[in-house]
């Protein structure tokens, strides 16, 4: 149950993932996204992650792609013009990144077999401390000034949009 | 067990996410595809928080997740409104036209 439910999920992710690539238009590519951001939800379910779970399709999924669509709109952006891509360029691209899907992988592999010899089976309810009460007791005690610094982040980057926004207007 | 999924292949779906990101940063020419791409990144990175934070059986990985999920909805915000301005300005959303600081 739990393998086809990864098997699932983690096939629209990719598929999505590679739509995100290819479209030239880009609602498409927000719309595709959405889905991967969706998919990961599910897989964060299957990892004891509820309360990630919970705020990746609020806030991904809900608030910024929102913001990314309604820039889409609000800029009337078209599909994207071919460009006079150099033979270089063209001839390089896929094989670059095979090799770095290979490294990374190469290196996920040496580490995590370095660091846990023994392959972990994944199965749902195996980790039960991703609840909102257990994320929240550690987000408030041992990680408190990150979150101070993450609220002033924030204030940062509303009062930066707003002067951004605001300039074009006058 | 039959029916349990292996933890590595999380970490492999992170790892093809993850280049899928790259390979749209650097393919694609359009600025907010391009900055889709990183948000891409970013879910990908956040995968492997949450994988390792069941290997581990510790929360902190959800957390380390939860702030990537913060300052990427910050980024957006700002990065947006850049965009909106440079479009104002420019016109044009093409990364190649955008090469004012060339010279």
């Amino acid at each position: 149950m739990d393998l086809i439910l990864f098997l699932v999920f983690a096939g629209i992710a990719v598929v999505a993932a590679i739509n995100v690539v290819v479209q030239r238009h880009p609602i498409s590519s927000a719309v595709s996204l959405i889905a991967v951001m969706g998919s990961l939800a599910v897989l964060y379910l299957l990892l004891g992650a509820e309360f990630i779970a919970a705020a990746q399709v609020i806030v991904y999924a809900g608030a910024v792609m929102v913001l990314f669509v309604f820039v889409i709109m609000l800029l009337n952006a078209g599909g994207e013009t071919k460009a006079g891509r150099s033979f270089v360029a063209s001839l390089l691209g896929v094989p670059v990144l095979v090799a770095l899907l290979v490294a990374l992988l190469a290196l996920l592999a040496f580490f995590s077999a370095r660091l846990y010899p023994r392959d972990t089976e994944v199965h749902f309810g195996g980790f039960r401390g991703g609840t909102a009460q257990a994320v929240g007791r550690a987000l408030f005690t041992t990680y408190l000034l990150p979150f101070e610094i993450t609220s002033i982040l924030i204030l940062i980057a509303i009062v930066g949009a707003i002067v951004l926004a605001r300039k074009e207007l006058e | 067990m039959m029916g349990h999924v292996p933890l590595s292949w999380f970490l492999m779906l992170s790892a093809v996410l993850f280049s899928l990101g790259v390979a749209g940063f650097i393919f694609r020419r359009n600025i907010i595809t391009m900055f889709m791409s990183i948000e891409l990144i970013l879910n990908a990175v956040n995968l492997t928080f949450i994988t390792f934070a069941y290997q581990r059986h510790d929360v902190s990985g959800h957390l380390f997740a939860f702030f990537v999920m913060v300052v990427a909805a910050a980024e957006a915000a700002v990065g947006l409104a850049i965009i909106l301005t440079v479009f104002k300005n420019r016109g044009t959303l093409n990364i190649d036209d955008l090469d004012s600081m060339k010279n």
